[in-house]
């Protein structure tokens, strides 16, 4: 423990290297922001209560079922608030009010097809998750099968979703502290990526869980003082709030509207599966429900999360029309658009509501974000390749000290990956990932995992090839897609014309994995569709699942 | 588990109970979602008009309310369910263990 404890020392020092390198030279730079001592220094108490907690945690992570599931020891509202956190990342607390912000009410459209997804998770998932389930999704998806071509199958599409998904966060990352802070987008993505090693590498799924949850309290609590003071600068008038907004758009009623953000049928419905069955597709959440002690605990969990999430969305379009009607002053407009851009409304609306201070909480909430999301991922990822690659493909026989230990590698691999993909897509038009993220995950990960559960007729080929047929053709749709086909690579008209192309790539490999299960006729199907009651069994009652470790 | 305590289990009242109220239940709720869901992107789709309509004041359009609503309404789903479950599928499940541990 002492040797850990060193390294954790180094670590701190690593970490908090950028920050002083960066007082430096934002004094002598000219062009970028002026330093931010509230932020800067909230954010190193931040950063040192994390550490003091992954230390704390560090010390209660011994076996892998600590490393993965935090010992299977959290609670329902614990996990609720870490899966909030989870879903509430830095792209989306400034997306969706920065859209709010731009839009108007197509920005509510949108947070209500993020959030949809989540009672149907807790309908048909949470508990047999749980109840299925040890440490990753894979788990549940290759329970029956012939493991190695599920798991590969499962490893590959989770590993994707994570990498995709962190290269967004880390650009945005690198861009946002760069903004807030006046700190270089290098040293910035440094020092997230040193940051997460930390926490997942020595602290696992523990002390992941409770900077997740730290920051799900910091976030909901900026969030909401942000919209009570939005509603008291606007005498707890929504109708007030609505004609301030039109009025600083020069009478434009069009923001109480829908702008033809669904005009199209076929591309909203397309849109509306993405998010439904992309979250039930996350490995990072799916992750989540492994961490508690039982099915009870884990319905309880998505009863928070759906709560939590609703109303931060709640407040995050209270934010994004509170933004129109209050950023008004010339400091925060560079031109007429928004300094930093329209992401950045809910952070100057802060200042409008609370000074510098309150700007300086903020931005330090935003940072805190950035870390907790990046941490879960790099967890999953990492998981990806200990548990379900190294564990169960390459050396079955493999102790648990030797899977930790590979865990704990896969860490740093995952996290190097992080920072060399943050630093490389820096100047990239990194629009698609989230797109192609949550298409891959809607359309290789979800309907495997769902029909394992539910479709006693499922073979393994029929798992292998619907899996791997719609990850295949969710990359390339979105590759054919307007965003990279006209946008990026700029050829012209896309092939195919939607942006989130899931409604095609979900269909392909539901019938893929019909199709080539009923086909199946050989000794394996056999056996796989024998091993569906026993499984069932266990999914409906917990009888042989995972419990919580004794500690 | 062995394929005896696979046929008791499924001949237990309370395992089918169980499977038949929770199945259901599940079913009925996701399919409100959807259909709440779904209801309301097609009338984006379909009838835009609908959602000019001025509910209250001269700046409160009806697209408010009904977008808060359908957030409400996915909690108030995800806690229907939990209390059904609570107050059901616990005890069912505790009897099924209980017969066959």
């Amino acid at each position: 423990m002492a040797q850990v404890f060193k390294y954790l020392g180094a670590f701190i020092a690593l970490a908090l290297l950028p920050v002083a390198a960066m007082a430096a030279g934002a004094i002598e730079g000219g062009e970028k922001q002026p330093v931010n001592w509230p932020a800067i220094t909230m954010f190193i108490i931040f950063v040192g209560g994390t550490l003091y907690i992954t230390y704390w945690a560090a010390q209660r992570t011994k076996s892998a079922k600590d490393f993965y599931a935090a010992g299977g020891g959290i609670t329902g509202f614990q996990n609720g608030l870490a899966l909030a956190g989870d879903y509430m990342s830095a792209a989306s607390f400034l997306g969706i009010t920065g859209m709010v912000y731009l839009k108007g009410y197509d920005g509510l459209i949108f947070a209500i097809g993020f959030l949809v997804g989540w009672p149907i998770m807790l309908f048909l998932m949470s508990e047999r998750l749980r109840n299925l389930g040890k440490f990753t999704f894979a788990d549940v998806a290759a329970y029956r099968f012939k493991q190695t071509p599920i798991r590969v199958l499962a490893a590959f599409g989770g590993i994707a979703v994570v990498i995709l998904y962190l290269i967004a966060q880390m650009v945005g990352a690198g861009k946002l502290i760069e903004l807030l802070f006046g700190l270089d987008f290098n040293y910035a993505v440094l020092l997230v990526g040193a940051l997460i090693i930390a926490y997942v590498t020595f602290g696992g799924m523990l002390a992941t869980t409770w900077v997740q949850i730290i920051k799900a309290v910091l976030l909901l609590a900026g969030a909401t003082f942000i919209a009570i003071m939005v509603m008291y600068y606007m005498d707890f008038s929504f109708e007030t709030l609505f004609k301030t907004a039109v009025e600083n758009r020069n009478g434009d009623m069009n923001i109480l509207f829908s702008g033809g953000f669904v005009s199209d049928p076929v591309n909203a419905i397309s849109l509306g599966i993405a998010l439904m069955f992309g979250t039930a597709g996350l490995p990072h959440i799916l992750m989540r429900f492994f961490t508690v002690p039982d099915a009870k605990e884990a319905r309880k969990s998505v009863f928070f999360a759906t709560g939590f999430i609703g109303y931060f969305y709640i407040l995050a379009f209270i934010i994004g029309f509170g933004a129109v009607a209050l950023v008004v002053g010339s400091e925060y407009f560079a031109g007429d658009k928004l300094v930093g851009g329209n992401n950045m409304a809910a952070i100057h609306l802060s200042h409008v509501v609370g000074g510098d201070f309150f700007l300086g909480f903020i931005s330090a909430v935003a940072f805190a974000t950035i870390l907790a999301v990046v941490s879960g991922l790099t967890l999953a990822g990492a998981s990806a390749l200990s548990h379900d690659i190294y564990a169960n493909v390459i050396n079955k026989n493999a102790t648990e000290a030797q899977e930790t230990k590979v865990a704990r590698i896969s860490t740093l691999i995952i996290g190097a990956l992080a920072i060399v993909f943050g630093i490389g897509f820096k100047d990239q038009n990194i629009a698609f990932v989230v797109a192609l993220a949550f298409t891959i995950a809607a359309s290789a990960n979800f309907p495997v995992l769902i029909m394992s559960m539910f479709w006693s007729g499922m073979t393994t080929r029929g798992a292998v090839i619907g899996g791997w047929l719609g990850l295949i053709s969710a990359v390339v749709m979105v590759v054919l897609g307007p965003v990279v086909w006209t946008q990026i690579l700029q050829m012209g008209e896309a092939i195919v014309p939607y942006k989130f192309p899931a409604l095609f790539t979900v269909a392909i490999a539901f019938v893929s994995i019909w199709f080539f299960s009923i086909t199946d006729k050989s000794a394996r199907a056999k056996e796989d569709k024998e091993g569906f009651e026993a499984q069932f069994i266990r999914s409906q009652t917990g009888i042989g699942a995972e419990s919580a470790s004794e500690h | 588990m062995d394929q005896e305590k696979i046929e008791k289990i499924k001949n237990l009242p309370e395992y089918q109970q169980l499977v038949k109220e929770r199945s259901s239940l599940a079913w009925i709720l996701s399919g409100a979602m959807l259909v709440v869901y779904y209801g309301f992107i097609l009338l984006l789709a379909f009838n835009p008009e609908f959602f000019t309509t001025i509910v209250s004041g001269e700046h409160i359009s009806i697209g408010f309310p009904l977008g808060v609503a359908i957030i409400i309404f996915a909690f108030l789903l995800t806690g229907y369910y939990v209390k059904k479950a609570n107050a059901d599928f616990d005890d069912l499940t505790a009897k099924i263990k209980k017969e066959v541990e």
